[in-house]
């Protein structure tokens, strides 16, 4: 026990994943310079196991159904925000009639960064293209001009920037994974380092 | 599977006064298994009733044996630096949980020339890599730049005075935001292309970039040394918000 430590008032709100606390503002963390990248040249593209390349420019993605997820976000760092506001096109539209039998994916970023989930995080409604924020589009500083968004997952899982999917049978570990993260990262599991 | 960080009981050993805000904790941490400059630990504080809050915090140095140091600013309306500020005392025991980090690094066999860029609480990590070059006996050139709102936010001034006299190859230049002490060039400003310029290395060299500070200071370096022509791999970046 830590002597004299009372901590804040219980909230009664709805449970916060464990070692979370809620934040008003959005924190930024990446690992280096944000890239700009302009939507002329912008494009997403989904590959499979096998070498077969979809690829979405900006107005062809805009012209998908969009989908305005609204959904809490979990930080590793301990910040987490409730009832963040997005738009964005469903994983699930990206991937329907894509024949594939890889359990695992690696979205790439813009600027060279990676991160790893099983596909199946991907599909089910838990997963988008999001490319609006708060009512805008989304600032550069949080990923723009479009991020992955899968907030079931700690928030170093929603690519910033991102470019492309990899679909892969075996699991690539990016980043952060390679840097002592958890390969998973359940924010109710509290999975945040190796070995959690 | 690696085997889980586990969270062990450290003791307050000494406290150093860096700023009215800031204080720097040495802990005994019994089995530390040691650590590279730019890592971070966590720390946990447990109440009566069972609640736990931890925060995350960079090491400001290397180990000594088993005592590592930390420096704790106080974030207004915070749930564990006040605590680690006002309350927590010598002997006390605190959780910690770490290494953590593997990317916001500096190795002491690196080669490279070093560009550290701190804005206020920024500069700990940072330190933590001055204080290793000084430990491995790396002659590597380091130049420091640190923005401050006024002298007395500067962390570690006496150590810092010191240590650019007696470690060859460390230069510090100093942005004040709000007030520059006497007899200093200049106009308290933000900092900008002109500070990065004339106080960093060129893109030539291929340095190693370390930034690290609030947001909005991060992504202004850090765009900086983009447009000088530093190649966005070699800038490492580590941004904090207000947290608690």
């Amino acid at each position: 026990m830590s002597p004299g430590f009372q901590g804040r008032p219980r909230s009664a709100e709805p449970a916060l994943p464990p070692g979370q606390y809620l934040t008003q503002d959005f924190p930024v963390l990446s690992a280096g310079p944000t890239p700009r990248v302009p939507l002329e040249t912008w494009e997403f593209v989904v590959s499979t196991e096998s070498g077969a390349e979809f690829r979405w420019s900006w107005d062809e993605l805009m012209a998908l159904p969009q989908e305005t997820p609204a959904v809490d976000i979990h930080c590793v760092t301990r910040w987490s925000k409730r009832n963040t506001d997005w738009q964005g096109v469903s994983l699930d539209t990206l991937l329907e009639g894509i024949g594939t039998g890889a359990r695992y994916a690696q979205a790439h970023s813009y600027g060279g960064y990676t991160t790893n989930l099983p596909l199946a995080d991907l599909r089910g409604g838990r997963a988008w293209i999001a490319h609006r924020y708060d009512g805008g589009p989304l600032p550069a500083e949080h990923g723009g001009p479009a991020r992955l968004l899968v907030p079931h997952l700690y928030f170093w899982k929603s690519a910033k920037w991102v470019r492309g999917i990899r679909l892969t049978t075996d699991d690539q570990p990016g980043f952060w994974e390679t840097a002592g993260y958890h390969d998973y990262g359940d924010p109710w599991r509290e999975q945040r380092y190796q070995g959690d | 599977m690696t085997a889980p960080l586990r969270w062990r009981v450290a003791r307050l050993c000494e406290r150093r006064v860096e700023t009215p805000t800031a204080h720097t904790l040495v802990l005994e941490a019994p089995g530390w298994p040691g650590h590279l400059p730019g890592q971070h630990v966590d720390v946990r504080l447990t109440a009566p009733d069972g609640y736990q809050a931890a925060r995350s915090y960079s090491l400001a140095g290397p180990a000594e044996g088993d005592r590592i140091v930390l420096t704790v600013q106080r974030v207004p309306d915070g749930e564990v630096s006040p605590y680690l500020i006002d309350v927590y005392a010598e002997g006390d025991p605190v959780e910690v949980r770490g290494p953590v980090g593997g990317w916001f690094v500096w190795r002491p066999e690196e080669t490279a020339p070093v560009l550290l860029v701190a804005g206020g609480s920024g500069v700990v990590p940072l330190m933590a890599m001055v204080r290793a070059r000084r430990a491995a006996g790396s002659r590597v050139p380091f130049r420091l730049i640190y923005s401050v709102r006024t002298p007395a936010d500067v962390f570690y001034a006496d150590e810092l005075r010191r240590r650019v006299r007696d470690d060859l190859g460390l230069d510090v230049a100093y942005v004040y935001t709000r007030e520059a002490p006497p007899g200093w060039r200049g106009e308290p400003h933000r900092i900008g292309l002109a500070d990065v310029n004339s106080h960093g290395w060129p893109p030539e060299l291929e340095p190693l970039c370390y930034v690290c500070g609030p947001t909005g200071f991060v992504e202004t370096v850090a765009d900086v040394l983009v447009g000088l022509g530093h190649q966005s791999r070699r800038v490492k970046t580590e941004r904090f918000g207000p947290t608690g």
